[in-house]
C-alpha cells in the first residue's frame, strides 16, 4: 500500500502542477486558447484517475483556469470528491475550487451537506475553518437550513479561530434562511462581549450588517454598543459601531443627544483619519435627526465643517474626496454652514481628479440661491466649454439642469436667462442629454406662461439653424432639442413673429434626415403653424398669400409621405390630404381658417408624471371583473377570453373609414368633449377658478407679462446668457436703490421704529424680485389622488426577510432544524428535485417540531414567563437609558462620566440573567441533537455513499465530449425520404397538402403553405380559401375584409398543374394543438361550361408546428437545464424498430428539433417555440423502446408536444 | 455583506478574480475585471483611490477602492457599510501579509501561487466580510496551515517537491531575483490604524 502511494507520487511529479500551467500559459501567448484546451483535456484525464493527489492537482489547475474566465462547472463533482479528501492539503484545494465556482444553480451542491457537516465537526480546527470559508461563498437556502444548527454550535467553540468564522458566516445563513435569525440571535449578542477581539469584531460586523438593513429591530442593543464604543480600542470595531449608530439615530433622537458628547471627544482625540471621518459622519447623521429644535448644536456643526474643511484642503486626494462626500450630507440640513465654503468647493471644480470634481458638483446643487445661481451657472458653463471627456461634460450638463430646475425652479429669477442657457447648451457636441434639454424647454415653455413669447422666438431661431444642430450624425443626442423646438413653435404659434419663415425652416428637405419621432413632431406642428398663418392671412384678407402657403405645404409635404418611419408617413399622408382638401375649398373661396384652427383649439395643461397612477379606483369598480361573461364557445375552450376586446378593437380600426370630413370631425370632437365632461374617470382640469380659465382656448387669458424695460425682449443673434447676468445685476441694483428710497421714506415717516431692521442691510433671497411675474403652473393631479408614495419600495429586497423582531420571546416552533433522514431522501434525484426541495421540505419539518414541542411543553412555559417579564424590563431599560441623558445644553464631561457607569451596570445584570438561561437552552439543544446524530449517522452515511457512487457513474458517462456528435450527422446511413406536407383535403378536382411553419419575425404568427394540385382535366379558377376563425387562431385577412371573407388564391390552375399558396394565421396561445374548419371554393371550367365547387377541410395546427428549429450549443443547453424554471415530463414508447439515427432524424424533421449532443444511444435535443418557450428533450433508446424526457417552460405545451411525438414514434 | 461584491483582484499582467460571493458567470467576471482594469489603469498617480459604482459592480451603493503598487493594482469593491479609509488600510494589511508570507513578495510570486494568495485572502475576508485585520494573527494562522500541509505531505511529497525545484531551476524565464522594488512595502504616510 505504502509502495503504491510512493509510486503514485513519483508518477505524479511528471504531471503538470499549477506552476507549470501558469508558466505554460505565459509561454503560449499567441495560441493561449489552444494551449488551455489541451491542458483541460489533460486535466480531464487526470480527474479520471483514482489517486486523490492527482485529482487535487487537477482541481487546483482548474481553479486557476476559472479565474482566467473558463467555465469549470462541469467538474463540480470532482471538486466535491477533492473536498471530501481526508488530507487538509487536498481539502483546502477542493473548498477553494468550490468557493470559486459553486453557486445556487449548481445541482451537485446538495451532495456536500454531509461532507460539510463532517468537516465542521472535525477535530482539526483548520478543516473546520476551511469548510466555513468555503461555505460562506456558496451557501444555499438548503445548506443554510440544514447546517444552521451545526454552525450555531461552533459559535461557542473553544478556539477563537473557529468562533470568529462561525459568527461571521451566520450572516450568510440568516440571509439564506431568515428563520434562523431569532433562535441564533441571543448567542450572537453574547459574542459581542467575547474575550477574543477577533470574535468580538466579527459579531459587531454581523450585527451592524443586520442593523443597517432593518435598524429599528436593533435599537435595544444601543446601550450595549454604547458601552463597546466607550471601551473598545479596536478601530475596526469602533468604525463599525459608529457607522451603526449613524443608522440608528434617525429612529431615536434621544440616542443622538447621548452620542454627541463621546463622538466629539473622539473627533478631538483620535489620530486615525478613518475613525475621525466616520465620527464626523455620524455626528452629521445625529445633527440631521435633531435638525429641528436643537439650537445648541451649532458648535458641533461648526466642528464638523471645520474638520471637513481640513480634509478637503489636504493634499491627499482621498481625504479631499471624502471631505466633499461628507460635506454634501451636511448640506441637506444645514446649507448655510456649507455655503460659507463656496470658494473651496468651486476650487475643487478645477481639480484634475474627476471623482473630486463630481463630488464638488453635487455640493453645488445645494449651494445655489437666487442670488448666486447665475454666477455659479456661468462658472459651470465655462467648465462645460473646457471639459475634455464627454462623460464629465454630460455630468456638468445634467448638473446645470438639476441646479436650475430644482424645487420647481425656485432659484430662477429670470427665465429668459434660463432659456438662453438651454439654447447655449444645444451647441454641445456629442452629448447624450439632448432629451434632457428638450424636456426642460418644454417644461418651462408650458409652465411659465410669461416666457412663451421669448421661448418661441428662441425656438424659431433653433429651427432656423437646425442644420447646425443636426448636421453631424454623431451629434445625434442633441437633435432631440429640435423635437422641443418644433413643438413649442407649433403649439404657441400665436407668439411667432415670422411664422412663414419658421414654417419654411420646418419644411426643408434636410429635415427628413432627422430621427423619425422628431420628424413626426415636425409634421404635426407644421400644421398648427400652418393653421395660425392661414388664420392670420384670412383675417387680413390676403387670399393669395393664404393660397401660397397652402401650395407650399402641398409641395413640400410629399417628402414626409415617403418617409420610412411609419408614424411620419401616416401623419404626413393624413395631413397632405387635409391640406389638399383645404386647397380645394380655398379655390372655391370658402373661408376655412376658423375650422382649421379649431383642429388645435384648447390648451394643453401640464400633467404630473404620476397623475395617471394616482387616479383612485372608484368604489364599486372591480377592474378584474368580467364586463361581459366569458363566452363558452365549444370550439375554443382553450383560449383566453380576455383577448376578445383586443381583437374587437383591431377590427374596428380596420373598418374605419379612412377619410372623414371636417364637419364630422368637429361634430365628433364635440361629442367626445361632452362625453369626457360627463365621464367621472376622465382626468379633467381641477375645478379651481384659476384652472378653469386656462381651459378656455384663446390668447387673451395669458397674463400680461411685466417685463423689466432694462431687459431687451430679443437678444440679437443667438442669445448669450452672459448678457443676462449683467442685466440682472443692473436690475437688482436698481431694485435695491428703489427699495432703499422707499425705506428712507418710511424711515422719515416712522422715525426710529424700524432702525434696527434697516441697519441690518443684507440682501437676502427674498429681497430679489423676479424679473418677470412668473406664474409657474403646477402640474395637474387627479382631484382625489392618493397621497401615499408607495412605489419606491422594492418588493424583492433580499434583506426584507430579515426584518424580524428580535425582542419577542422565542416561540416553540422557532428551533433550528436538527438533522434528519430527510437529507438522505433529498439525494435521490438531485437533477430534478433541486428546485423543489426548498418548498417541499418545510412541511415535514413542522411535524417534527410539533413532536418536539410536546416533549418540552412544560419547561417552555416556565421559560416563556421568565422571558416575558424580562422583555418588559428591557424595553424600560432602553427608555431609562435614553431618558437619563442630561439635557444637551448642560453636557459636561464631569457630569456624563458617572452617568455612563450606572448605565453600563444596568444592562450587564440583565445580560447575566439571560446568559444563564441561554446556556440551559443550548445544552438541551446540544444533547438532543447529539443524540439524534448518533442514531442516524451510520445509516445516512451509507446511503449517501451509495448515492455518490451512482452519481459518479452517471456523470462519467455523460462526460465524453470526444465521442459526442453534433446534430447527428456522423452516421452515413441514408435517411428515408420524408415530407413535411400532409394531406389537407382531396376530391376529384383538387388535392390540397399543407405544411405549417412558425414565423421567426412575429411571435404569434404561423405560415401555412398549401399546395393545390389540379387533378382534373378542367381549368380551376377563382379559388378562394376561407377558414372559420376561432378565438385563438385567426386567418390574417387583407385590410378591410370581414371575418367571413375568404382569401383568394393568387393563381389559377390549368389541368394537372400544382402550385403553392401561403396563408398567415395569428395565434394567441400556442400551448395546445388547434383545429380550424375551412372551405375551398372554386370554379371548374371546361368545355361544357363552369360549375361552382366546394371542398371542406380541417386545418390541424399541431404543437410541433409552433416550434422553430433552433440550434443550441451544449453549454447553453446545460445552463438552460440548470436554470430550474422548466417543467418536466416524459414518455416511453415501446416496439421501436428503426435505428436511433433515423429516430432522431424523424424528431428533427417532424417536430422541428435540433440535436444538441449525441452520445451512443442517447441524445439531447432542443427547440424553441415562436413565443420563446424553450423545449429540451433527452431521448434515450433501449432495446426496442424509446424514452423521451422533456423540459419546457410551459407544462401544457410540453405534454402536448410529447403526445404528438408519441404518435410519431409509435408509427415507427 | 461588507465588501459588497468583494471582488478583489490584482490586475495588470495577470488579471485575476479573487473571490466574489455573488454567482456571476465567468464571462461577467472577466468583463468586470476588464472594465475595472480599464478604469483604474488610466487614472493618474495622485488622484483619489475611490471610484464610484457603475452598473457593472452593482449600482451606486458600491465603490471601487484600489491601491497601486508598481505594476499591481489591488482593487476591492465595497458597499456603503465599509469605511473607505478602512478598506485602504485593509489593502495595505493584505499586501504586507503577502510580503511576509512570501518573504519579499514580487509580482511573479503572486502569479505562480494564486492558490496561496487565495488562502491568505481567505483569512482576511470571508464571504465578502472582513474577518481579520490583525496581520500577526493572519500570518500565524497561515504558517500553522502550511506546517500542517508539510506534515501531511511528509515523505511522499518530497520527490515531487524536488522535481518541481529542478523544473524551476532549469527554466531561465523565471527570473528568481527580480523583485519589483516598490512591492516591498513602504508605508506612505498613512496614519497608524491599529
Amino acid at each position: 500500500m505504502a509502495l503504491k502511494m510512493v509510486k503514485g507520487s513519483i508518477d505524479r511529479m511528471f504531471d503538470k502542477n499549477l506552476q507549470d500551467l501558469v508558466r505554460g500559459i505565459r509561454n503560449h501567448k499567441e495560441d493561449e486558447a489552444k494551449y488551455i484546451s489541451q491542458c483541460i483535456d489533460e486535466i480531464k484525464q487526470e480527474l479520471k484517475q483514482d489517486n486523490i493527489a492527482v485529482k487535487a492537482n487537477a482541481v487546483c489547475k482548474l481553479t486557476y483556469l476559472q479565474m482566467l474566465g473558463y467555465d469549470i462547472s462541469w467538474a463540480a463533482f470532482n471538486i466535491i470528491e477533492v473536498m471530501s479528501a481526508s488530507k487538509f492539503t487536498f481539502k483546502r484545494i477542493g473548498y477553494l475550487a468550490a468557493s470559486q465556482c459553486f453557486h445556487e444553480g449548481t445541482d451537485v451542491i446538495m451532495l456536500t451537506t454531509n461532507q460539510i457537516r463532517k468537516d465542521l465537526s472535525s477535530p482539526n480546527q483548520y478543516d473546520t475553518g476551511v469548510a466555513l470559508t468555503g461555505l460562506s461563498c456558496f451557501v444555499t437556502p438548503d445548506l443554510a437550513r440544514d447546517l444552521a444548527n451545526d454552525i450555531m454550535t461552533l459559535m461557542s467553540h473553544t478556539k477563537p479561530y473557529i468562533r470568529k468564522k462561525a459568527v461571521l458566516i451566520m450572516y450568510k445563513v440568516f440571509l439564506k434562511y431568515p428563520e434562523s435569525l431569532r433562535p441564533a440571535f441571543p448567542r450572537l449578542k453574547e459574542k459581542l462581549e467575547d474575550p477574543d477581539p477577533g470574535v468580538q469584531s466579527a459579531a459587531v460586523n454581523v450585527i451592524c450588517e443586520l442593523a443597517r438593513r432593518n435598524p429599528k429591530n436593533y435599537l435595544s442593543l444601543a446601550p450595549l454598543f454604547f458601552k463597546l464604543m466607550t471601551s473598545s480600542t479596536n478601530n475596526w470595531v469602533l468604525i463599525k459601531i459608529i457607522k451603526l449608530f449613524g443608522a440608528l439615530t434617525p429612529l431615536e433622537p434621544r440616542l443622538g443627544k447621548k452620542l454627541i458628547e463621546p463622538l466629539t471627544n473622539l473627533i478631538h482625540s483620535t489620530s486615525a483619519m478613518s475613525l475621525l471621518y466616520e465620527c464626523v459622519n455620524t455626528v452629521i447623521a445625529v445633527l440631521i435627526s435633531l435638525s429641528s429644535g436643537m439650537p445648541n448644536h451649532s458648535a458641533s456643526i461648526q466642528l464638523c465643517v471645520q474638520k471637513l474643511r481640513i480634509l478637503i484642503e489636504d493634499s491627499d486626494q482621498n481625504l479631499k474626496y471624502l471631505g466633499l462626500l461628507a460635506m454634501s450630507k451636511i448640506l441637506k440640513t444645514h446649507p448655510k454652514s456649507v455655503q460659507s465654503h463656496k470658494d473651496l468647493i468651486l476650487q475643487c471644480l478645477d481639480d484634475k481628479d474627476e471623482s473630486i470634481r463630481l463630488r464638488a458638483l453635487d455640493l453645488l446643487y445645494g449651494m445655489v440661491s437666487k442670488k448666486n445661481l447665475m454666477e455659479i451657472v456661468k462658472k459651470l458653463m465655462i467648465h462645460v466649454d473646457k471639459a475634455e471627456g464627454t462623460t464629465y461634460r454630460d455630468e456638468l450638463l445634467t448638473k446645470i439642469i438639476d441646479i436650475c430646475s430644482q424645487s420647481n425652479y425656485q432659484y430662477i429669477t429670470n427665465f429668459e436667462w434660463y432659456i438662453s442657457i438651454l439654447v447655449e447648451l444645444t451647441r454641445l457636441e456629442g452629448t447624450r442629454h439632448g432629451h434632457l434639454i428638450a424636456a426642460q424647454m418644454l417644461d418651462v415653455a408650458i409652465r411659465v406662461k410669461a416666457i412663451r413669447k421669448f421661448a418661441v422666438s428662441q425656438m424659431a431661431m433653433l429651427l432656423d439653424n437646425a442644420h447646425l444642430i443636426a448636421s453631424n450624425t454623431q451629434r445625434n443626442g442633441i437633435c432631440e432639442v429640435l423635437y422641443a423646438a418644433a413643438w413649442i413653435c407649433g403649439e404657441f404659434s400665436e407668439h411667432l413673429e415670422e411664422s412663414n419663415q419658421t414654417l419654411e425652416a420646418m419644411l426643408r428637405p434636410k429635415v427628413t434626415t432627422l430621427p423619425g419621432h422628431i420628424q413626426a413632431v415636425y409634421v404635426q406642428n407644421m400644421v398648427k403653424l400652418y393653421a395660425s398663418i392661414l388664420q392670420q392671412k384670412e383675417q387680413s384678407g390676403e387670399k393669395e398669400a393664404a393660397q401660397e402657403i397652402t401650395q407650399l405645404m402641398v409641395d413640400r409635404l410629399p417628402q414626409f409621405v415617403q418617409s420610412a418611419d411609419l408614424e411620419v408617413q401616416e401623419r404626413a399622408s393624413c395631413i397632405l390630404q387635409l391640406i389638399k382638401y383645404i386647397q380645394k375649398l380655398q379655390i372655391k373661396e370658402v373661408p376655412v381658417a376658423e375650422e382649421v384652427i379649431a383642429l388645435f383649439a384648447g390648451e394643453l395643461n401640464p400633467v404630473a408624471p404620476k397623475a395617471q397612477k394616482k387616479v383612485p379606483v372608484p368604489e364599486g369598480l372591480d377592474l378584474d371583473a368580467w364586463i361581459n361573461a366569458p363566452p363558452s364557445d365549444s370550439e375554443s375552450e382553450d383560449e383566453k377570453p380576455k383577448t376578445i376586446f383586443h381583437d374587437e378593437e383591431q377590427r374596428h380600426s380596420r373598418h374605419r373609414q379612412p377619410e372623414i370630413d371636417e364637419e364630422e370631425l368637429a361634430r365628433r370632437r364635440e361629442v367626445r368633449k361632452q362625453e369626457q365632461a360627463n365621464n367621472p374617470f376622465y382626468i379633467k382640469s381641477s375645478p379651481s377658478p384659476q384652472k378653469q380659465y386656462q381651459d378656455t382656448p384663446g390668447v387673451e387669458h395669458i397674463p400680461v407679462v411685466q417685463i423689466d424695460l432694462s431687459v431687451p425682449l430679443k437678444v440679437p443673434g443667438m442669445p448669450m446668457s452672459d448678457q443676462y447676468v449683467k442685466l440682472e445685476e443692473e436690475r437688482r441694483h436698481k431694485q435695491k436703490l428703489e427699495k432703499d428710497k422707499k425705506k428712507k421714506k418710511q424711515k422719515k415717516e416712522k422715525k426710529g421704529k424700524h432702525r434696527r431692521h434697516n441697519s441690518l442691510h443684507t440682501e437676502s433671497d427674498e429681497d430679489i424680485a423676479p424679473a418677470q411675474h412668473v406664474d409657474i403652473i403646477t402640474e395637474e393631479m387627479p382631484e382625489n389622488a392618493l397621497p401615499s408614495d408607495e412605489d419606491d419600495k422594492d418588493p424583492n429586497d433580499p434583506y426584507k426577510a430579515l426584518d424580524i423582531d428580535l425582542d419577542k420571546p422565542l416561540a416553540d416552533s422557532e428551533k433550528l432544524p436538527v438533522q434528519r433522514h430527510r437529507n438522505a431522501e433529498n439525494l435521490k434525484s438531485p437533477d430534478t428535485e433541486a428546485p423543489l426541495v426548498g418548498k417541499k421540505s418545510k412541511k415535514p419539518k413542522k411535524k417534527e417540531k410539533k413532536h418536539k414541542e410536546k416533549e418540552r411543553e412544560k419547561e417552555k412555559k416556565k421559560e416563556k414567563e421568565k422571558k416575558v417579564t424580562e422583555e418588559g424590563k428591557k424595553g424600560e431599560d432602553l427608555d431609562f437609558w435614553l431618558s437619563t441623558a442630561p439635557p444637551p445644553s448642560s453636557i459636561t464631561q464631569t457630569q456624563s462620566e458617572p452617568e455612563g457607569s450606572t448605565v453600563l451596570a444596568e444592562p450587564e445584570e440583565n445580560e447575566d440573567a439571560k446568559k444563564e438561561e441561554q446556556e440551559e437552552d443550548n445544552d438541551e439543544g446540544k444533547k438532543s441533537s447529539k443524540h439524534r446524530k448518533k442514531k442516524h449517522k451510520k445509516e445516512k452515511e451509507e446511503k449517501s455513499k451509495d448515492k455518490k457512487k451512482s452519481k459518479k457513474k452517471h456523470h462519467h458517462s455523460e462526460e465524453e465530449p470526444a465521442e459526442s456528435v453534433q446534430n447527428g450527422t456522423l452516421d452515413d446511413e441514408p435517411l428515408p425520404p420524408m415530407s413535411s406536407y400532409c394531406l389537407l383535403a382531396e376530391n376529384s378536382y383538387v388535392k390540397m397538402t399543407y405544411d405549417i411553419q412558425g414565423n421567426l419575425q412575429n411571435d404569434s404568427q404561423v405560415t401555412v403553405s398549401v399546395i393545390f394540385e389540379n387533378k382534373s382535366a378542367s381549368f380551376l379558377k377563382s379559388m378562394e380559401l376561407n377558414v372559420l376563425d376561432s378565438l385563438n387562431a385567426k386567418m390574417l385577412r387583407p385590410e378591410g375584409s370581414s371575418v367571413h371573407d375568404g382569401i383568394p388564391v393568387p393563381f389559377q390552375l390549368p389541368p394537372g398543374i400544382s402550385n403553392e399558396a401561403q396563408f398567415v394565421f395569428t395565434l394567441q396561445s400556442i400551448v395546445m394543438a388547434q383545429k380550424l374548419k375551412g372551405t375551398l371554393s372554386f370554379i371548374v371550367k371546361n368545355d361544357e361550361g363552369s360549375t361552382h365547387e366546394k371542398l371542406d377541410f380541417k386545418l390541424h395546427f399541431s404543437c410541433a408546428s409552433y416550434l422553430i428549429t433552433t440550434p443550441c450549443y451544449s453549454d447553453a443547453f446545460a445552463k438552460l437545464l440548470e436554470s430550474g424554471d422548466l417543467h418536466m415530463s416524459s414518455i416511453k414508447v415501446d416496439g421501436i424498430s428503426i435505428s436511433f439515427q433515423h429516430l432522431l432524424a424523424k424528431i428533427c424533421f417532424y417536430h422541428h428539433f435540433s440535436v444538441v449532443e449525441r452520445v451512443d444511444s442517447c441524445a439531447s435535443m432542443y427547440s424553441r417555440s415562436i413565443q420563446g418557450h424553450h423545449v429540451c428533450l433527452l431521448v434515450k433508446k433501449g432495446e426496442n423502446s424509446v424514452s423521451v424526457d422533456g423540459k419546457c417552460n410551459d407544462s401544457t405545451l410540453l405534454s402536448n408536444l410529447l403526445d404528438e411525438m408519441k404518435e410519431t414514434l409509435s408509427k415507427c | 455583506m461588507g465588501l459588497g461584491g468583494s471582488c478583489a483582484g490584482w490586475l495588470m499582467q495577470a488579471p485575476c478574480w479573487l473571490g466574489g460571493d455573488f454567482s456571476l458567470s465567468e464571462d461577467t467576471q472577466q468583463q468586470i475585471i476588464r472594465e475595472t482594469f480599464h478604469l483604474v489603469s488610466k487614472r493618474d498617480e495622485n488622484v483619489c483611490n475611490f471610484l464610484e459604482g457603475g452598473l457593472l459592480i452593482g449600482g451606486s451603493d458600491n465603490k471601487l477602492i484600489y491601491r497601486h503598487y508598481a505594476t499591481l493594482y489591488f482593487v476591492f469593491c465595497v458597499d456603503s457599510s465599509e469605511s473607505e479609509l478602512g478598506i485602504l488600510d485593509l489593502i495595505q494589511v493584505f499586501v504586507e501579509t503577502l510580503d511576509k508570507c512570501f518573504e519579499n513578495v514580487c509580482e511573479l510570486d503572486l502569479i505562480f501561487h494564486v492558490d496561496k494568495v487565495h488562502n491568505i485572502l481567505a483569512e482576511m475576508v470571508m464571504g465578502g466580510m472582513v474577518l481579520e485585520t490583525n496581520m500577526n494573527e493572519i500570518v500565524t494562522q497561515i504558517d500553522a496551515q502550511n506546517k500542517l500541509e508539510k506534515s501531511e505531505a511528509g515523505l511522499a511529497g518530497a520527490p515531487a517537491r524536488a522535481v518541481s525545484a529542478v523544473k524551476n531551476m532549469n527554466l531561465p524565464e523565471i527570473p528568481r531575483n527580480i523583485n519589483i522594488g516598490d512591492i516591498s512595502i513602504k508605508v506612505p504616510n498613512l496614519p497608524s490604524f491599529k
